[in-house]
């Protein structure tokens, strides 16, 4: 049994590909047809297990980086507009200078750690979108710490705590301010907590603790690392990380 | 980055390995990067996934996992059963349908993937593919009647993986 409707018409239909004369023809059609309407409800039973299965792939979170560092950067562009772009480019950034050293002066070294943080809460925000929390997935130190061979010029001290229920459950790359850092992702019961950790020379402003957007913060320097961890945790949880990441 | 979900859902599709699919939507973000300028306007998503496509096929060529049709050919398939099962497929079964869409030919898989998960149009596919337009449809319709036939015939599946 065939219909010749069902070779020509059926998947237009169903993909919202027939015009509204083709469409409504072959709703009609439809109805008196059980040869195409049983081969209708076949796909869409098909086209709903696809959609519901979440078989697509997001990019991982790690990738858009790598594309990003692989792209020529304006110096590669010898052309006088290049030149140009990068005249304008060093007058925003003085211009930008200028008025943040008014605005803070160089006494106030607060406020410019305050963004810091707010960038490291924003990082930390980002990463709980579906997909993006973990670039590599482990319990294991010593499969996270040497995941960040080669992708950053620094290996950050890696330590799974969760006998102190703290549990390492991998890592990323991130971005704060511009600058690539590495992000480690502990568990509190069924929480999540980024330990963003860079290179730093001795910087006693790094230092301290706060809340903003509903997510703690607290920020150290050890062994030449700094260090800033973000959750939605208590603040005497996210003290006691830090704690225990001190001690190691 | 615009469209870089796109791009890495249909790699990954394409290639299988998450390195290979990584791999390749960076080169295919590269040459899109430097051959910008011979975009100028229309559908930005076709124009990269059309790029994305031709580094797969390269890639696959390359490594000689390249299953030479160039016609979508479905003589071999047999016709799919009637059972309750072939009417009922579980609804949410990823891992089946996965396996599934695995063993249809990359010119299948591409064509479900474009139009089920990426929700590409007829005309949107027909630039990807490069094929004409009026056979996106009896194509689609043959990818997938394929992988109903290796969601519900368990024994053509292991005749397929043979290929």
């Amino acid at each position: 049994m065939s219909c010749e409707f069902a070779h020509t018409s059926l998947h237009a239909y169903l993909d919202g590909e027939l015009d509204a004369a083709g469409s409504a023809d072959f709703n009609q059609h439809l109805q008196t047809c059980s040869i195409c309407s049983a081969a209708l409800g076949k796909e869409e039973t098909l086209r709903r297990a696809l959609e519901e299965s979440r078989l697509y792939s997001r990019a991982p979170a790690g990738l858009k980086l790598r594309i990003q560092e692989s792209l020529p950067g304006p110096s590669a562009d010898k052309g006088v507009r290049g030149r140009w772009r990068w005249v304008v480019v060093v007058a925003a950034a003085l211009i930008a200078a200028t008025l943040s050293w008014r605005q803070f002066g160089p006494t106030d070294r607060q406020s410019y750690d305050r963004a810091a943080m707010f960038a490291a809460v924003d990082a930390h925000l980002r990463s709980l979108q579906p997909g993006h929390l973990l670039d590599v997935q482990s319990t294991d130190q010593h499969t996270v710490k040497p995941w960040f061979d080669g992708k950053l010029d620094f290996a950050p001290p890696v330590h799974d705590l969760a006998a102190n229920d703290f549990p390492l459950l991998g890592g990323r790359l991130d971005i704060i301010e511009g600058r690539t850092v590495a992000a480690l992702v502990y568990g509190r019961r069924k929480h999540f907590i980024s330990v963003f950790v860079e290179k730093s020379a001795p910087d006693a402003s790094w230092n301290g603790s706060g809340q903003t957007q509903g997510y703690q913060w607290t920020a150290w320097i050890k062994d030449g690392f700094r260090f800033c961890a973000v959750s939605d945790v208590s603040a005497a949880d996210i003290e006691e990380l830090k704690q225990l990441l001190m001690q190691h | 980055m615009p469209h870089l979900d796109a791009a890495y859902n249909l790699a990954r599709w394409l290639l299988g390995g998450r390195s290979e699919a990584e791999d390749a939507t960076q080169d295919a973000m590269l040459r899109a990067y430097k051959f910008f300028n011979s975009f100028h306007s229309g559908d930005a998503r076709a124009w990269l996934l059309q790029i994305v496509r031709n580094c797969c096929y390269t890639w696959l060529q390359k490594n000689r996992k390249w299953v030479d049709v160039d016609e979508l050919d479905d003589e071999s398939v047999p016709r799919e059963k009637d059972t309750p099962e072939t009417l009922a497929i579980r609804v949410s079964d990823r891992e089946r349908l996965t396996r599934a869409l695995e063993q249809l030919s990359p010119q299948f898989r591409e064509i479900l993937v474009l139009r089920e998960l990426e929700g590409c149009s007829y005309k949107e596919i027909a630039t990807i593919t490069s094929r004409p337009m009026g056979t996106i449809m009896s194509a689609l319709a043959r990818a997938r009647h394929q992988l109903r036939v290796l969601l519900t015939d368990p024994a053509h599946k292991e005749a397929r993986l043979e290929l």
